[in-house]
Formats: structure tokens, sequence, C-alpha cells
């Protein structure tokens, strides 16, 4: 009798806790799963943007199909065989790999720099959000005029420097226009890995550094087997933030340097397919590849970062 | 009792306000913005306003086309009823024709007085997307002063012009005008470079990308000629940051008074003889030069028109402003006020215009000389066509492999594009 009570008001909570969250499922399910649903529903028909609901079911030809030739030769088609995609792969992975390895060891070094004391401590706190505050689209177009190679500031700058001999135009020449796009990303969101860096760096207790002070341990050494150890937890999802963002980076390169087969991202070639080119669903399908990389580069990470937090506790 | 009256009088006052709201459309216009372009269109619909009682609210957009397309294509694909014109680039039509209305019966009379070959762009399949409003033709300007100087005669041939430009720019640059260049346009990877490139390949005899009846000629000695000449201009007559000007760099650099030649349209003619321009007088227009011993040189046709949505919910509106902004009235205004180039025959005839515009009517030749890019032929595949001819020229340009391997890939890539048919 009393346990069938109980039982009761445990379904009783559980029917209530359902109601209450049911608003935000709905809403979650509307706004997040609905659409990505759709968009990979899209990739497997031939549905064109003139023409949303007339498409048909095609299978996996927008990913991957093949032909024989009369002459016997088998051509490859699809997402998957289009050298254009791979090299909008590699240029997000190694744009995502530069930025974010550059953005944490200078977020950690910024983070250090204002976790101790010093005179306007709080001033430059603020000042160094700034670039984070600023929206992207904005802080693009001034670096794109920053970087002009007719009127560009940079280039006034090296030239009286005696850096450079002639004006470079920097997100036009192929060898330069990834650097210009990771110099910028770079300079955007450092100020987010420090504070989230520094966050972690003023939950460590005060009194392990006077214990190692007492004991007269050389401060890199501190660095390394104390704070690093202790602000882990935090970076690493500072990190994943950073990565899902950098893997998907698209406004950046869309305003710098938009048609560059040097930059060009899943985000960008996706969209290029998607509205320009009339292939709406060669897009999706793009689109729905670049969800699953994404998720796989979080499900590795995350677990490869749990195996040595494991290893840590043994 | 008395609440009732209220509302009777407030239902009232309502149907009074939706009876004149039926009356009296607002009729949203979409268009890119550059430089003056909302003053001038507002300038423009305002007798419209006056007789049909009707308003215009004008949406603005960034200049880019490639932006507006974007934008456009979302809207319609959503089947968007607040907007009710859009402002078209020439090279829309085949591609969202199914999104407009027929205007081929509404404009019976009016058609026939634009140029034809206006007309035909915007038809598809016998349809008429859209409405002509101004129209672009890029010129070749050059700098009388310098070319006097020098005892240079104005280019007829590409060669010639290498030539020239070298020999004013060394000249120039001894006696201490170091920042001077021989030759400035547009060789961005963007649609203006397709614009660009197919002018230099046309006027060498090398086609025109795709051909009118779909076939791929791109890949021809004639066409690789013509970009292997233009590679040698980089870094030697044209500065190398060429590989990233759209139109804008261009004129910078031109109406700071540092290019001997520059390749634009029509709106740098106004812009280079306004007060505060160095090179004001200084300069003149000709049609482009030829090339390759060819006897025809190319100009790339631009221009824009108005399109009436399917999804407008006041159409008959919407199409009256259709065709007063392609109509004679309204282009003369366009003409006189904006140096925007009239789509009407006769209007290049006109005293007017000759009179406030003189270039205008100078223009005449160059249109004759007016070569569409592949939009027709290549239809709704036509943005990823020239997406990838403008990258092989690019990549042409840049020394990223050779013309003739470049070429021989985009004819390949081309003929996988058009599968069976475009």
């Amino acid at each position: 009798m009393l346990a069938s009570s109980e039982l009761s008001l445990q379904q009783q909570r559980a029917r209530s806790a359902f109601w209450f969250l049911a608003p935000m499922l709905i809403m979650l399910f509307c706004v997040a799963a609905w659409p990505l649903l759709r968009s990979i529903y899209f990739s497997f028909t031939d549905t064109s943007l003139t023409d949303l609901y007339g498409g048909q079911w095609v299978g996996f030809d927008n990913y991957l199909s093949y032909r024989e030739l009369s002459s016997g030769r088998i051509l490859w088609r699809g997402t998957l065989a289009d050298p254009a995609w791979w090299n909008a792969v590699w240029n997000t992975v190694r744009f995502a790999f530069v930025s974010v390895s550059i953005e944490a060891i200078l977020g950690v070094l910024v983070a250090l720099l204002l976790n101790a004391e010093f005179k306007g401590r709080s001033i430059v706190r603020a000042a160094i959000l700034i670039p984070w505050a600023i929206p992207t689209i904005v802080s693009a177009k001034m670096w794109a005029w920053m970087l002009n190679d007719q009127f560009g500031i940079i280039n006034d700058l090296f030239l009286t420097l005696g850096l450079i001999d002639h004006k470079v135009a920097w997100t036009a020449n192929i060898d330069t226009a990834m650097i210009s796009v990771l110099v910028v990303d770079i300079w955007k969101t450092t100020p987010f890995m420090a504070l989230l860096c520094l966050a972690g760096l003023q939950m460590v207790p005060k009194d392990i550094y006077e214990a190692a002070k007492v004991d007269g341990v050389h401060p890199i050494k501190v660095f390394f087997k104390i704070t690093l150890p202790l602000i882990r937890p935090t970076l690493m999802v500072a990190i994943i933030f950073r990565m899902l963002d950098a893997l998907r980076i698209f406004d950046l390169v869309y305003v710098l340097t938009p048609n560059s087969k040097a930059t060009k991202t899943m985000s960008v070639i996706s969209r290029e397919n998607l509205i320009e080119f009339d292939k709406f669903a060669y897009g999706s399908a793009q689109s729905s590849l670049l969800f699953a990389i994404i998720a796989i580069f979080v499900a590795l990470y995350i677990w490869l970062g749990k195996l040595d937090l494991n290893g840590e506790k043994n | 009792m008395i609440k009732k009256l209220k509302l009777g009088a407030l239902t009232a006052l309502v149907s009074v306000a939706m009876s004149t709201a039926v009356l009296a459309d607002n009729i949203h216009y979409v268009a890119g913005v550059t430089g003056n372009a909302l003053e001038t269109f507002k300038n423009i619909v305002k007798p419209w306003e006056k007789e049909t009682g009707h308003t215009v609210t004008f949406v603005p957009m960034p200049a880019s086309t490639t932006d507006q397309f974007g934008q456009y294509r979302l809207w319609l694909a959503a089947g968007n009823a607040d907007i009710d014109l859009y402002q078209t680039d020439v090279i829309w039509a085949p591609q969202l024709s199914e999104q407009f209305i027929d205007l081929s019966e509404v404009a019976k009379d009016l058609a026939p007085k634009h140029f034809k070959a206006i007309i035909e762009s915007q038809t598809v399949n016998g349809k008429l997307v859209a409405l002509p409003l101004f129209t672009d033709a890029p010129a070749l300007y050059y700098r009388k002063d310098l070319l006097a100087k020098y005892n240079v005669d104005v280019p007829k041939t590409w060669e010639e012009l290498t030539v020239a430009a070298k020999t004013v720019q060394d000249a120039e640059r001894a006696a201490g005008n170091a920042d001077l260049w021989g030759f400035v346009f547009q060789a961005n990877a963007y649609e203006g470079l397709t614009c660009n490139a197919l002018e230099w390949v046309k006027s060498f005899g090398g086609g025109q990308i795709v051909e009118p009846d779909g076939s791929i000629s791109i890949n021809n000695k004639k066409a690789i000629a013509a970009i292997e000449l233009v590679k040698t201009w980089v870094g030697t007559i044209a500065p190398e940051g060429v590989l990233a000007y759209q139109e804008e760099e261009a004129r910078g650099v031109w109406q700071t008074g540092n290019a001997v030649f520059m390749r634009n349209w029509p709106y740098a003619y106004g812009l280079g003889n306004s007060d505060d321009s160095v090179v004001k007088g200084k300069f003149g227009v000709v049609p482009l030069p030829t090339g390759g011993g060819n006897a025809n040189s190319a100009a790339t046709l631009g221009g824009w028109n108005v399109a009436v949505s399917k999804y407008s919910k006041k159409q008959d509106a919407a199409i009256s402003l259709a065709l007063y902004l392609a109509g004679p009235v309204a282009q003369k205004e366009r003409a006189l006020i904006a140096s925007n180039l009239p789509t009407i025959v006769s209007l290049y005839d006109d005293a007017d215009i000759a009179a406030q515009q003189p270039i205008i009517p100078r223009w005449k030749d160059v249109f004759l000389q007016a070569v569409p890019r592949p939009s027709a032929p290549t239809k709704a595949k036509y943005n990823e066509v020239s997406s990838k001819f403008w990258s092989a020229v690019h990549s042409s340009l840049s020394g990223d492999g050779s013309t003739a391997e470049n070429f021989e890939i985009l004819a390949l890539d081309l003929e996988d594009l058009k599968g069976s048919g475009w």
C-alpha cells in the first residue's frame, strides 16, 4: 500500500516534470530537429529552390553515384566524389585546427596576465573583450578595408616599416588569403578563450600557489603541474565551443574572400550550391555531411578527453 | 449603449480606412543600392504616384548582385507576398522565370520600342519575364592628355594597347610619376571577371564560352591566346593587385590619375568628370579594342530590369508601375539625372539627353558590339557556368596552371555540368 502510493507520487512527479519540459521540447523540435531532419530528407531527393515540394526520391545520388560509360569507364558523381567539396573540407579542418590551437595558447596567456594583480585591471579586462563584442560581419568588413591593397592601413604600415617592398593584395593572393582569414579570426575570438580561461583560473585555490611558493617551485613548473591541470576542464569546454564554431565558419570567409579556392569552407560551398547554383538537394547533402563531420569531431574529442581524465584519476 | 456607438464608429472608420487602402495600394519595390540610387528612384516614381494615387516603398539591398540574388531566391522560394516588384540583373531571367508573371501581353506596345536584343535576353520560352529599366555596356577609358603628350594613338587592338600602355607608363615613371600604371580592369574572382574575360575571348574571335545553341566553345586557340596576352599584363602594365579589383578599385586607381587606360561601365564617366576628380576633362571613351587579328570588338551586356512577382497581391498596380518605369518618360528622367543608359532606341536621338548627357548618344556605338553572357542557353546553370569560367581565368592569370590546361579542364567540367542538355 505504502509502496504503491510512493510510486504514484513518483509517477506524478515525472508527469508534471514532463509537462514543464514539454514547451521547451516542442520548441527545440521546431527550431532544431525539424529543420535538420528536413534538410537531411532533401539531400535524398532532387528538390530545387524553385519547387520546394516537388522533389523526387533519388536515394544516395547526391552523395555518391556512378555511371558506366559506353567505353567501359566508370564515372563517379556526387558530393563524395567532388574535388571542390574535399578542398572545402580540407580548408575548414585546417582552419579549425590552426585557429583553435593558436587561440587556446593566446587565450591562456592573456588569462594569466589578466589574473595577475595590477592597476587598472578591470579596465583592461573590459577592453580586451571588445573584439569579441563586435559583430563578425562588422569586424570582417573592417579588416577587409584594412587589408585592402590600395588604401589599406596594413600595407601602408608594413611599407613604412620596410617589411614589404610592394603593396600586397592580402585577401586576393592565394598564398595569403588563408593567413588573412586566420589572423582576423584569432584577433576576434582570443578574448572569448581568455575569458573562459580566466573563469577557470579564478577557481584555482590560492593556497596551492602559496604552498608551491614556500617549497620554492619554479614558476614554469607551477604552471604546468598546478595551473594547467586545474583549468583543464574549463579549457576543454572552451575548445569544444570554439571547435564547433570554427568548423561551421561562414561569415568571415564570405565577407573577406568569398570566391577564393584557398579559403572556401564547407558552409560557404554548401550555401553556394543551395542558393546560387540551383542545386538545392546537392547543397543539402553537403550540409548534412557538415553536420555529420562536426558530430564526429565532437564525439571524438569528448571520448579522447574522458580517457585522459580517467588516467588522471588512476 | 454608448459603448456600442463607439464600437460602431470605430468599425466604420476601419472600413473606410480599408476601402481607401484597396483603392490606393502601397507597392514594395526591392533593388540594390549603389551611389544615390535611392534618391534617383524617388524622383522618378513621383509622377506615377501623383497620377495613380498609389505609393511606393523602396526596399534597399546591398550593391553586390550575388547577395541580392541569394536573398531574392529565398524570398521567391518561400512565396513572399510582401515584395511586389524586383529589380533584376540582365542574367537572372532564365533562373527566376518561374517566379515572375508574363509581361508580354501587357507590354506588347512598349516592348518593340526597346532594343531587340535586350527584350530577347528577358524572354524565356516566349515569356517576357522582366522589362528593361536601363542598360550597361563597358568601354575603354583613356587619358587624352597623356596620349597626346607622348604622341600615342588611341589603341584599336589589345596588342596596340599593350604597347601604348607600356610606352606611356615607362616614360611617365622615368619622369617621376612612380605610381602610374598602364591599364586597370576587373580581375577579382567574381561575376565581373566573367564579363571582362568574355570580352577578351570574344574580341579575339574565340566565341562566347557557351554558344547560343548550347555547345561549349571555350577550349579553342583564340580564347587561349586572349587570356595568355592578358596574363602578360599582370605585374607589367597592370598592378598585381588587379587580381583583386572589382569596378570600384579600378576606378579608384583611375580617378586618382594613376592609370592610362581603364575598362569600366558608363557610371565611371559621370564620376570621373565630377569636381573632386583628378582626371576631370582629361579623358575620353572609345569602344573596347579587338585582338588577334579579329575585326570586331566586344562589350559584355549588363543592365537592370523590373519584374512582377507572381506572389504579389497587388499585381495591377505593380504592373502599372513596371510599365511606367520601363517607359520613355521614366527612362529619360533616369538618363538625365543618373546618366543611366536608356533601353528605348529613340531616346538616343533625344535633344535634351544629347545636351545634358552627351556621352549617352555616343554609347550607341558601344552597343552595336554588345555580347550577352551565356545566361540564355545555360538557363538555371548559368551561375555555376560563370563561376567555373571566372575560376579558370583567375587561376590562369595568377599563374596556377597554364591557360591551355585550365581551359581544357573547364571544357570537360562544363560538359559534365551540361549532361544531356542545359
